[in-house]
């Protein structure tokens, strides 16, 4: 073990006297002060939205936002769950594999009669036991996850190109089609779905004892540890949820397009990356959070619709999407940089 | 065998001048009109406290920051703010307290990196060899292979090899940051030796060290730093151990420990037949309620790696662990904790923060389970806690959900202080608990270290620094090679017998089937003389 050696001043000097006082009681709630490091992606998106608004006359209409929901929601879905991943400070490469896996495994199961909620809970599983899989191997086998989740991208792609002879499933039921298809209250299905995905999972990182320790693995495995924090069952759970979520896309994916695909899902998982990073999240983990990474999902999915509608050439649209992963990282450093300056 | 010989040693000629040094970090004054003078063919010893500034002064001398004010001149010539290849040009050479060696290349590549023997890019590993080997000489050290990988040297042979780089660059003045923390006696005294034939071949040594023993054995002259200002330059004959350390410090040290008036109770702590892997024998000890218990050995005797094991951190072999007379079950650090027990690493950066989280979140981090229901977390009794461990602790922070990367070293301290505090254990271990901390924090510590005892916890505190073991401890278990050498009530207690069950030589006494208990008086229970 190298010893380790005490850096000897400047952390040490005495303290500036003025911040001695600690300002509670009353004040203005702001914006920044509910959604944190998410404000910025969310102030973009409203920047984006109300320049679309001016821009195209069909932006805001019932049918296009009700298009724009149903793109937006299954990546946002994905990104959700890649996100509780990049916050322990790993990447999971394989949801993109594990989304086609599981809907194709709904599918099939579908397609063989068995009952929709039986085949719905067939396809989760799958996409539960993939994450298990690259868990088990990040905590306990101590494998980077890089490459235990690009290991799964090629081995969850491949199962079900063989099982499917790389050929679509159908025709599925009308009623499990209806599940990704149907509305409630004007809004669509998927759009609530999407919605309860992120309440749930920003409720979850902010309120519960098990949020607090998924950051706490992200800053730090090893003082985590130290600290009573359970890392390994917190890295497995990661994994299992970002797998679980993907298999959720699977199976919308399926019931949206009303047919198995088994190419459904290639490279979502970059567009997964791309949402939590636009949202604010830090590749090396402990930042960033559920309502950011929905931000940065919708970003991506407004920018492609607002292209579309204002017929920009989509390869376009592909660099402004490069463009603006670089601007929200150096955004990022940049703030980094400033507070390090005067934090000390 | 260099040029450097061909300068006479000159009394009185200062060949490095340091003239009003300032820097400040951010908010925090590092150093505040620092003079330094170091003469050719003298050794200049530093003196200070940690945080007393001795580190950012040898960057500035070395080129790696840059200095906010004051006059730096080498050989009389004014030589601006340079950078670390301009001080280098300049002559100045450093001998880094952590081996600037890449553990993974050979010791040829090490020596002459950035400079590698080539033509056209294309690397000639006959000439890097020839160099290396030259280079190696001038250290004695003609019997090792250039080729051997950096990982496979000791630490000793590494520092000579660390030495024989900076030679290799012809400095004139040759600057040892704590070159012997890694070091044996044998080791040390025989770089002391070194350094006295580079001085009498006309080098100029600045020696920075915490041992003042060390200091006074090669030292022709001392500059004494404290709280980033200059005290005092002298003679090192001018100074007896004492005196040095009352201007180190500038008051009296014994006020520093808080006065013991605490009842020793029942055991809380009960460790029994401890086995380590890769260590022969087994340790048993036992802490009881309201006592404070020191652990001292040399570094790498396995002091860190014995709390370590205790508190699950490392796997365990074999042995018992019991808190309040129920067994902790090994191996598991959330284990530990819900037993009562808590660890305040050696390491604060690596082993204890959570440096991007907040305040909040590192203080509660230990504690949340209890601060949950259904696991959710309840904010208002989070921040209660936090109120009260860290108020009482009196930490200086403009709001609690600052990142705890913005703070000094010894809030930073605190905040881990509070993290265990509120998991209200019932025994803590302290590891090397004021390190990096200034001395005034560090009182606090230690106050806050004999009010948890009073209050009837089980203290162990580990430290390299002695007085401060004697100064808190009421016994002290002395380690060596892993085992526990011996046990001394701190009381009677003195440096040098510490020091003498420490250094290899006596024999432990918790080898197999040694008797569990150490005899009263702590000495090693037979074999040979420590001193051979």
């Amino acid at each position: 073990m190298q010893p380790s050696k005490q850096a000897d001043e400047p952390t040490t000097a005495p303290e500036s006297s003025a911040a001695g006082a600690r300002h509670r009681g009353v004040r203005v709630l702001t914006f920044g002060d509910v959604f944190g490091r998410d404000a910025g992606g969310i102030i973009v998106l409203l920047i984006l939205f109300g320049g679309m608004t001016l821009l195209s006359d069909q932006f805001l209409t019932g049918a296009n936002l009700g298009n724009l929901a149903r793109q937006v929601a299954i990546f946002g879905i994905i990104a959700i769950g890649q996100l509780l991943v990049i916050l322990t400070a790993g990447i999971d490469l394989s949801v993109g594999s594990v989304l086609g896996l599981a809907g194709c495994t709904t599918a099939e199961l579908l397609f063989h009669g068995v009952p929709i909620a039986a085949a719905i809970l067939g396809g989760l599983a799958v996409g539960a036991v993939c994450g298990l899989v690259n868990g088990l191997l990040v905590a306990y086998a101590k494998l980077p996850p890089f490459i235990v989740t690009l290991g799964m991208l090629g081995i969850a792609r491949g199962v079900v190109l063989v099982f499917t002879d790389a050929s679509t499933i159908q025709p599925l039921p009308e009623s499990f089609s209806n599940i990704a298809n149907g509305t409630l209250l004007g809004v669509p299905n998927l759009l609530w779905l999407f919605l309860a995905v992120v309440l749930l999972v920003a409720f979850v990182l902010r309120r519960t004892t098990f949020g607090r320790y998924v950051y706490a693995v992200g800053s730090n495995p090893e003082s985590a540890r130290l600290a009573g924090v359970p890392v390994r069952t917190v890295l497995v759970s990661v994994y299992v949820i970002s797998g679980l979520l993907a298999a959720v896309g699977g199976v919308l994916f399926t019931a949206r397009l009303g047919a198995g695909i088994p190419t459904a899902g290639t490279g979502y998982e970059l567009n997964a990356i791309a949402a939590c990073v636009i949202g604010g999240a830090s590749l090396f983990g402990a930042k960033g959070g559920a309502f950011g990474a929905a931000a940065g999902a919708l970003i991506v999915a407004v920018l492609n619709n607002g292209g579309n509608l204002l017929a920009v050439n989509s390869f376009y649209l592909q660099i402004i999407i490069g463009l603006l992963i670089l601007v929200a990282v150096f955004f990022d450093q940049f703030q980094g940089r400033i507070a390090a300056g005067r934090g000390r | 065998m260099t040029a450097v010989q061909a300068v006479r040693p000159d009394d009185g000629a200062a060949f490095v001048s340091l003239q009003g040094i300032t820097k400040a970090y951010g908010p925090i004054q590092a150093l505040g009109g620092v003079d330094l003078e170091l003469r050719l063919g003298e050794v200049h010893c530093l003196a200070g406290e940690n945080g007393a500034g001795k580190s950012t002064l040898i960057k500035v001398l070395t080129g790696a920051i840059r200095r906010d004010a004051g006059e730096y001149t080498v050989g009389g010539t004014p030589i601006g703010n340079p950078t670390p290849a301009e001080a280098r040009a300049a002559g100045i050479g450093v001998v880094y307290q952590e081996l600037s060696l890449l553990p993974d290349l050979s010791v040829e590549e090490n020596l002459l990196m950035g400079r590698l023997p080539a033509h056209r890019g294309i690397t000639r590993p006959r000439e890097l060899r020839r160099q290396a080997r030259q280079m190696l000489a001038r250290v004695d050290l003609r019997e090792l292979d250039p080729s051997t990988p950096v990982s496979a040297l000791s630490p000793a042979v590494s520092q000579l090899v660390e030495i024989a780089k900076v030679l290799g660059q012809d400095p004139r003045v040759l600057i040892f940051d704590e070159p012997t923390t890694a070091l044996s006696e044998n080791e040390t005294s025989a770089l002391l030796t070194r350094i006295r034939q580079l001085r009498d071949a006309g080098h100029t040594i600045m020696y920075v060290s915490h041992h003042l023993e060390e200091m006074f054995a090669i030292g022709d002259r001392v500059t004494v730093l404290r709280d980033g200002k200059f005290v005092k330059s002298a003679p090192m004959g001018e100074f007896d151990h004492d005196s040095l350390i009352g201007t180190m410090v500038g008051r009296k040290i014994e006020s520093l420990y808080p006065a013991g008036k605490r009842t020793i109770g029942e055991p809380r702590l009960v460790v029994r037949g401890l086995r380590r892997s890769g260590v022969d024998g087994t340790i048993d000890f036992t802490v009881r309620s309201g006592e404070i218990l020191g652990i001292a050995g040399l570094l790498g005797s396995g002091r860190s790696e014995l709390l370590q094991a205790v508190f699950g951190g490392d796997p365990i072999t074999a042995g018992e662990v019991r808190v309040d007379g129920k067994k902790v079950r090994p191996g598991s650090p959330r284990q530990a904790v819900q037993a009562g027990l808590g660890l305040l690493t050696e390491d604060r950066k690596t082993l204890g923060l959570l440096l991007e989280l907040s305040i909040r979140a590192n203080t509660s981090i230990a504690n949340l389970p209890q601060l949950a229901r259904f696991f959710m977390v309840n904010r208002g009794r989070e921040n209660g806690i936090v109120d009260k461990y860290l108020g009482n602790l009196r930490l200086r922070a403009a709001s609690w959900e600052q990142p705890a990367s913005s703070l000094s070293g010894g809030n930073q301290q605190k905040v881990l202080l509070a993290r265990w505090l509120a998991t209200e254990a019932k025994v803590l271990f302290f590891d090397e608990p004021t390190k990096g901390v200034d001395v005034g924090a560090k009182s606090e510590i230690y106050q806050v270290i004999g009010d948890l005892a009073a209050e009837g916890l089980g203290v162990v505190i580990v430290s390299s620094y002695l007085p401060e073991v004697l100064g808190l401890a009421d016994r002290v278990l002395v380690m060596r090679e892993g085992l526990i050498a011996g046990e001394l009530s701190a009381a009677d207690a003195t440096e040098q017998e510490v020091l003498h069950l420490a250094s290899p030589g006596a024999t432990p006494i918790s080898r197999v089937g040694a008797l569990p208990t150490p005899e009263p008086d702590g000495k090693p229970t037979g074999g040979h003389d420590a001193t051979e």
